[in-house]
Formats: C-alpha cells, structure tokens, sequence
C-alpha cells in the first residue's frame, strides 16, 4: 500500500515536473530559435534579454488597449523586431562591438519599458489584462499521462515547438539557410557571390527580434498577464546559454532550453512542496550553475559559425 | 600659438562623449516634453539634485565610488579583449568577503581591519573574475555567458548566506549582522555618508594608469587586446594575460563591494550592489577605457543617479527616465566612436569595438 502511494505520488510529481518545464520552456525556446538565425549569420546577440523586455511591455500595452492578447502578442513581437533593428544599426551599419551593443541594449530596454509602463499604468498595482489562455489538443489531451504533460498547453508553446523542425528546414534544406550560413561562416566569399552581407544579418537580427518579442508576450501575457519592472529578470542570457549549448542548431536548442526549463520547474516545485530541506537559494541558484556545468562539460571546445562576432566591413 | 599635442589629442578624445551626451538629452527631452512637462524645469531638477549642496554633492561622489573601481576594473578587461560583464557579481562577492573579515576579525584595531577589508574584498572579486578566465583559457569558453551565470550564482550566493549561516543571530530581517566598528571605512565629512572609499578609488586610478601605461605586463595585457595572434608571436601567453586581466578586473569591482559593505550599509543586505557593476560597463565605455576619462564619466554617471531621484521627486518623472537617457548616450558613444576613426589611427576603445573580442 505505501509503496503504491509512493509510486502514485512520483508519478504524479512527474508529470507535473515535465509540464511545468515545457512551459517554461517556451520563452527560453523562442528566444534561442531567434538567436540561431542571428548565431547562424554571424552575430553574437546579448540583445535577447532587452527584446524580450520590450516584447512583454508592449504586449501587455497591446493587450490593454485593444482588449485581445493576440494583438498584443503581435505587437510584442515587432516591438521586439524594432529592438533588433537598433542591434542591426549598432553592430552591422556601425560595425560596433556586438556584445557592447547588446549591453547596452538591455540597459535601453530596461529603462524605456520601466519609463514607458510608469507612464502608462502608473506607479500602483500593475492592471491585470486579457491573457492568454491555455488550448487543450482535441482527443490527444485526453490520453492518460502524457496528454496533460504534452497537449495542454499556450498556443505559444505549441507555436514553438512546431517551429524547431521549420526553422532546421530553413536552415539546412532551403537556399534561404544557405545563403544565411554562408554569410556566418565566409561573409567575404559571400559577398562575392553578389548576397548583401548586411542585408541577410538585418534580416536575421529582425526574426531574432520578433521571436524574443513574443517569449517576453508569453511571459507577460501567457504566464503573469501584468507587466513588471525588469520581469524577464535574466532569461534573456539563459536563451543565450541555451543556443551556445545546443551548439547554434535548432535540435540542440530545443533540448538545451527544456534542459533549463526543467531545472527551473523543479527548483520552483521542490520550493513550494518543500521536500527537500534544501536552501531555496541553491535551487534558484541550479539552472545558472547548470548552465556553467554543462557548457564546461560537454561542449568542450566548440565551434561557432566562423565569423561569429566579427563586424563585416566591405573593403574596397 | 603651438596648443601642445597631448591636450589637443585630449580634446579631440573627449569630442565624443560631448556630443553623444548632448543628443542624449535632446533625446530626452522629447519623452519628457510627451509626459506634459518642460524638460528645463526637469533638467534644472536633476542638476539641482546633484551639485545644489554639499550635502548632494558628497551623495555624489558616494554612488561615484562603485562606479569608478568597477569601471576600471572593466577597462582592465576591455582592453585585453575579454567581455567580461561580471562587475555586478564581484561588487557582491567583494562585499560579502569584507563583511565576513569585518565581522569574524572585528578583534583587530582599524589600522589593520581597513587594509585587511580591501585586499578581502579584491581577492574575493579576483576569483570571480579568474573562474571565467580559466574557463576561457581551458575550455575556451565565452567569457559574456559565465560572467552572466556568475552575477546570478553571486546573488544567489548573497542571499544564502543572509537568510542562513551568516543571518544576524535574533535578527528579523535577511541580513548579516552589524560589522565590527573597527572595520568602518571612516567618513570624511561627518553628518554624510562619504567616506575613505573615494581616496582608495582615486588611488586606484593611478595604479592602473601606471600598470597598463608604464609597465611591461599592461603593455602585454593591451598588446593580446590588440592583436592576439602578433602577441603569441611575440612570445606572450595570451591565456595567461587574459586571465591577469580578468583578476584585476573582479579584485577591483570587489574593492568597490568592500567600499559599498564596510563605508555605507555596514552589513550584508539583498541586493545592495543596485546595479553598480552594470553601469559600471557604460561608464568604463563613457570614459574611452582611460583612467583618467573614467573618473569624469564616473562622476557623471553618479551625478545622473543622484539628479535623477530629486527629478522624480520635483517633477513625477520616473527615475527610469534616466536609464533611458543613458543608455542613449552610450548609443552615441559607440556611433560616434566608429564615424571619428573611420580611416585613421585607431584609438583603443575604437580597436576593441571593432575587433573579434573574445565573446
């Protein structure tokens, strides 16, 4: 009989442990398939974090005013292509450092949005707004055990995790994946082949955008539906650690962000149930040591897109 | 008349910065004139609220403080080519060490506490900075992503050790306890909070002007910042100066947690580094990765933060505004930077925003 129970209770601890992850899965996967175009291209994007910000802001703004999350989401995604612009200006047309550029983005996006939000809903207790609801799969929900893990979800998450095979698809079966890597691995060779170095990397730092735009919507508006000061609170570098894990391939980063979504879900379970007597600030501290430990231990030396990082300046 | 060339490749250097932060403002002032209010009387606020009396003043040069040390420290970092983005975490892990000295070792008598306090603060910083280092020189990996996972592993390591070993014995609140009153870092005007910490930024300043100008390892450390593959030539261990690099870099924004522990809060409390370590990268930036120029934007930057809260309090004007108006003028810097040394000699700022840094 107390073996039963056990068996019960772990089952069920399970599967909510592996749904939990998925959903936080879905930012960090978001913004990791969006730095794969970016990584693939040739830019090292530290910009996630403040794409993000402004995606959940302005979603939330949308979502307010028009009164439908959709629009909201909508909008976060383009506020998020609008900060990948400045990125693009910053670090392709200016050439400037990239991570700088990234830097210093976030540092914009934190101050625009906590300005902004300030401005808009004022400084009392943030508005509760229209949310995202969650969309149970017809009959595949329905099958015992795995169908509230896998079929009762955002559509968001569903939207994610459906993109994985397109963008590998673009990447690796389309001229379009061509042209992109080639731009990240020889953009001088590239260049001579007549493709726009620059114009392929704006285009990548514009997908990367929208992507991270609506994570930060699915955060703000599928999670917590309110806006909060510097909300995204690092997951922005987490998506960043996911893509170098997952070794710039949208395979790889789908299962480096369920990675740190599951060691996000279980510090925040082990927390609430109190199992463990463990210090909670160990277990908030996991995913980031996670992150260090698998990148020292299983990468190694790993090779990124060539020109990762390098400002291309036609010479003449 | 003959103007000398140093000071006239000063004030081609200080160009701009100047212009960056006048557009800046302009920028500025178009979302303040959107909230309905005259971006004079605003601006007028902010300078009130940092040079309109000593009081302000010495406010001043107490947010500088941080910000200077981290600054440099970063600068160190920058021009070996290593990103490090890990002042946040080693402000904390300095502060944290200092208040254990102060506390575990409140038995000395101050002339020895004080000295003992900053070298716990810049040892604790150094090995922040040195676990990238050696991940990079090792394992090659990105210096950006482990010194982002070690500013949250900090954090997080602050506030174990509040809410556990290290809380106040009875205490309520997630804190350490009070420091031994022979570790205080003594005022300098009595009645504000400005104390020693800003003769021990200051005296920094010189030592890493004289290290990475007048010394075969700064020559060394700028060399791998400017072409690694020359410096490997040349017989310098690139791995081994990155690492220097980065023990400087964290020892001297751990120096700046040590100030912030031991001359202001006096004890461990969440989060008292408020985001020093992050706008400590703007300001090493603002300052053009000089010593000397990162005393002004130090000064500056500090200047902002202090106007900024009396702006809030004047006007209703978030103090997130500021961020805002920063972050613009770093915009600018970088624009700037890249259109000035377009086809001539390269200052050093220039060359690191232009090279493959290590990432």
């Amino acid at each position: 009989m107390m073996g039963l129970n056990v068996s019960l209770f772990s089952l069920l601890f399970l599967s909510g442990w592996i749904a939990s992850s998925i959903r936080l899965m879905t930012i960090l996967l978001l913004g990791s398939l969006g730095a794969v175009f970016t990584a693939r291209s040739g830019i090292t994007n530290i910009g996630i974090e403040g794409m993000m910000l402004m995606g959940s802001f302005v979603a939330v703004w949308g979502s307010y005013t028009f009164g439908n999350p959709w629009i909201g989401v909508l909008l976060g995604g383009m506020a998020g292509a609008l900060v990948g612009l400045i990125l693009g200006v910053l670090s392709i047309s200016v050439g400037s450092n990239q991570v700088v550029s990234g830097t210093i983005i976030n540092l914009f996006a934190l101050g625009l949005t906590s300005f902004l939000s300030a401005v808009a809903f004022g400084t009392s207790a943030p508005s509760q707004v229209p949310s995202l609801g969650i969309v149970p799969v017809p009959l595949l929900s329905k099958i015992p055990f795995f169908g509230p893990i896998l079929f009762q979800h955002g559509l968001l998450t569903y939207f994610a995790v459906c993109l994985v095979p397109v963008v590998w698809w673009i990447m690796y079966k389309t001229p379009t994946g061509i042209i992109i890597r080639a731009v990240g691995e020889q953009p001088e060779a590239a260049d001579t082949l007549g493709i726009s170095v620059p114009l392929v990397r704006y285009s990548c730092v514009l997908v990367s955008g929208f992507l991270s735009g609506i994570g930060g919507a699915f955060l703000s508006l599928g999670q917590l539906s309110v806006f909060m000061e510097n909300m995204i609170a690092g997951k922005g570098y987490i998506a960043l650690a996911a893509l170098v894990l997952g070794k710039w391939s949208p395979w790889g980063v789908l299962g480096s962000s369920f990675l740190f979504g599951a060691a996000d879900a279980l510090q925040l379970r082990i927390q609430s149930m109190g199992l463990l007597d463990i210090p909670v600030e160990f277990l908030q501290m996991l995913p980031y040591v996670a992150a260090m430990v698998a990148l020292a231990g299983f990468i190694g030396k790993a090779a990124p897109p060539a020109s990762m990082g390098k400002p291309y300046i036609k010479s003449r | 008349m003959e103007i000398p060339s140093e000071v006239r490749k000063l004030a081609i250097a200080a160009v701009p910065p100047i212009v960056a932060i006048v557009l800046a403002f302009l920028l500025g002032s178009i979302l303040i004139f959107a909230v309905g209010v005259s971006p004079i009387v605003a601006y007028r606020s902010m300078l009130d609220g940092a040079f309109g009396n000593i009081k302000s003043f010495t406010e001043v040069l107490v947010k500088m403080y941080p910000l200077l040390l981290a600054g440099l420290g970063i600068s160190i970092a920058f021009t070996a080519g290593a990103i490090s983005v890990g002042a946040e975490g080693q402000i904390l892990m300095g502060g944290l060490a200092t208040a254990f000295v102060g506390t575990y070792l409140g038995f000395l008598p101050a002339p020895l506490l004080i000295p003992i306090s900053i070298m716990a603060g810049f040892l604790a910083g150094a090995v922040w900075g040195i676990i990238p280092g050696y991940l990079f020189a090792k394992k090659g990996l990105s210096v950006v992503i482990n010194t982002i996972m070690l500013n949250y592993i900090a954090h997080y390591l602050v506030n174990f050790f509040i809410n556990g070993p290290f809380k106040e014995p009875g205490g309520y609140y997630p804190q350490s306890p009070r420091i031994s009153e022979n570790a205080y870092w003594p005022s300098i005007i009595p009645g504000t909070r400005l104390h020693i910490g800003i003769f021990v930024a200051l005296v920094a300043v010189i030592c890493v002007y004289i290290l990475m100008k007048h010394t075969p390892l700064g020559v060394k450390i700028s060399s791998v910042g400017v072409n690694q593959k020359a410096s490997r030539y040349m017989g310098i261990k690139v791995e081994k100066m990155i690492i220097i690099a980065l023990a400087f870099s964290g020892g001297l924004a751990g120096i700046a947690g040590a100030g912030e522990i031991a001359g202001i809060h006096h004890r461990v409390l969440s989060g008292f580094s408020s985001n020093y370590g992050w706008d400590a990268i703007a300001v090493a930036l603002l300052g053009k990765l000089h010593p000397f120029g990162i005393v002004l934007s130090a000064l500056f930057w500090a200047a902002l933060r202090v106007g900024a809260n009396n702006m809030q309090r004047v006007t209703q004007i978030p103090v997130s505004l500021v961020v805002t108006i920063q972050a613009l003028t770093i915009f600018f810097v970088l624009i700037s930077e890249m259109w000035q040394h377009k086809g001539k000699l390269a200052s050093v700022t220039h060359t690191f925003l232009k090279r493959k840094s290590i990432s």
